[in-house]
């Protein structure tokens, strides 16, 4: 064998084991996860709620929360975000004011979560009064959120060809028609995808939540946006951090990390899947 | 001289510092083919975007001169520019329909535009663009599938459809066929010929016996200057300046 076949054979080895080790993380992790939480799934664990001080019982408060709480953050960030990015491809004007925006959202996507938890708290708990309930976890989330919408919406509009917008203007359009009927349908594959990993991340934070939204128990499911609320990823902190019968908790604490875990696979699964059937369709 | 569909008088611009166009004086005549030649970079593709002021779209563009479209100036300050585009239809280099189906692609400029009272007025300005840009034989059946389906020379006809759905004065081709095959090429070329019975028809292209088969008039630029224009005939047999004969001769291009 030639040298610079050796070379090549040593090189595809080592980056396919690489590879494996990757994979075995993600595989060992599962199984972890599963042998440790796995006993405790049932339906009624995902249908009732905690009963007898957090040693038995379910998390159906704490998975209603993290679904009102993630969807009312993209309730709010997703068409704010689409806006912003809109704006920074289509108008951006001044140049002054793109290059603080820019700076802006890129310190935004670069804070640590557990600052927009205080921030969350500062601002929507104390300063506007909203106590800790819903509505200041999903704004706080909203915020967490938004740099990363902003700039994979800008990704995606830059992904459509610049042939179509001149096409569409050449044809007489002004600007905001041909945003809305042509770069923006076609964009909208790539930005859903984007939202849709966003959702996932979203769903799983913790840091922001914890001085915003979230409680250790609520009695039952949230009846307004003003109510605080139980989630997913606090629940687990929570189980884990408090309470008095840790033997009893942590399985449930588990659990609750693989009912997660599940749902970011399965949002993360939707993404692939809507990104690969589009890809598929796609002609240009 | 019947009356001049687009004239410039005087038209300089430039990108940034650079000066692409040259003191351009030039007169298109109505529902006439006037073809635009030169070596790459002359600037006849600017020019062309100047007459539908689709140079707007670069960054750092300035603009001396004056442009008329019929009698109208249009850059004057205040004047609309979506209603200047619709009356100068544009083809590009590249096919590029829309990622729509074919009928929406058509139907575009004229919903854009508010140019229709109903459904059955779109249809009927649909089919007749289709018509006449030859492609209503060959899509009648699957009007509603996507447009990228189609062929290139299709494609393009499409674009050419696509223009003419507005029913402008003015259709501008920035090398409309150098991306096709000769069939393709031919049959556009041919669509010329034909289309210029009801529009004025100002073409950029690299290949001079492609001016020489469809145009009455051709500018041939170079460097940013208008060095000659003409009748075709008079220009492709006793071209007046030396870089124009050697430009046609192919000594350089």
């Amino acid at each position: 064998m030639k040298p610079r076949q050796t070379l090549n054979l040593a090189a595809t080895l080592l980056l396919g084991s690489l590879l494996l080790v990757t994979a075995l993380f993600l595989l060992l992790f599962l199984i972890r996860m599963f042998s440790l939480g796995g006993s405790v799934l049932s339906w009624e664990f995902l249908t009732t709620g905690p009963r007898n001080a957090m040693t038995q019982g379910g998390i159906l408060p704490a998975l209603v929360g993290t679904l009102l709480l993630t969807a009312l953050a993209m309730l709010v960030a997703l068409p704010l975000g689409v806006l912003t990015a809109v704006w920074l491809t289509n108008y951006g004007r001044p140049a002054w004011l793109v290059r603080l925006l820019r700076i802006a959202i890129n310190t935004l996507a670069g804070t640590p979560s557990i600052i927009f938890g205080l921030f969350g708290m500062a601002l929507f708990v104390n300063f506007l009064g909203w106590e800790v309930s819903l509505l200041s976890g999903g704004m706080t989330l909203a915020i967490l959120a938004l740099p990363v919408i902003v700039n994979n919406t800008e990704e995606a509009i830059r992904t459509v060809p610049p042939e179509f917008r001149d096409a569409s203007l050449a044809l007489g359009a002004t600007t905001r028609q041909t945003i809305t009927r042509v770069i923006l349908p076609t964009a909208l594959p790539n930005i859903l995808t984007g939202a849709i990993i966003s959702v996932g991340r979203v769903a799983g934070e913790t840091a922001p939540i914890m001085f915003t939204a979230t409680t250790f128990f609520a009695k039952g499911l949230p009846s307004g946006l003003r109510d605080d609320v139980m989630a997913l990823p606090y629940h687990i902190y929570a189980l884990m951090t408090e309470g008095t019968h840790p033997a009893a908790q942590v399985p449930i604490a588990y659990g609750t990390a693989l009912v997660l875990l599940l749902m970011v696979l399965v949002i993360s699964s939707v993404a692939i899947f809507v990104r690969y059937s589009i890809r598929r369709k796609r002609q240009w | 001289m019947v009356n001049p569909q687009i004239q410039a008088f005087g038209l300089n611009l430039w990108f940034g510092k650079n000066q692409v166009l040259n003191d351009i004086d030039l007169s298109v005549h109505t529902n006439k083919v006037t073809a635009m030649i030169g070596p790459s970079g002359c600037g006849k593709s600017t020019l062309l975007r100047c007459f539908n002021r689709m140079n707007d779209l670069i960054p750092e563009t300035r603009i001396t001169g004056k442009v008329t479209l019929g009698d109208r100036d249009i850059y004057a300050p205040g004047t609309d520019v979506t209603g200047i585009r619709s009356q100068v239809g544009m083809v590009f280099q590249k096919p590029n329909p829309f990622p729509k189906s074919i009928f929406n692609n058509v139907a575009y400029g004229l919903q854009v535009q508010d140019a229709v009272k109903n459904r059955s007025e779109l249809a009927d300005r649909v089919e007749a663009s289709l018509q006449a840009a030859w492609l209503w034989d060959e899509v009648k059946n699957r009007l509603h599938s996507s447009a990228m389906s189609l062929s290139g020379g299709q494609q393009q006809r499409l674009c050419m459809a696509r223009a003419l759905a507005t029913s402008p004065l003015v259709l501008l081709l920035d090398e409309p066929t150098s991306a096709l095959d000769p069939q393709s090429t031919a049959k556009i070329e041919e669509l010329c010929l034909e289309l210029k019975n009801s529009v004025t028809i100002l073409i950029v292209t690299h290949n001079v016996a492609q001016a020489g088969r469809i145009s009455e008039y051709t500018a041939f630029m170079y460097l940013g200057e208008l060095v000659e224009f003409g009748t075709t005939e008079k220009m492709f047999t006793v071209p007046a300046d030396k870089r124009t004969e050697a430009y046609l001769t192919g000594v350089f291009g």
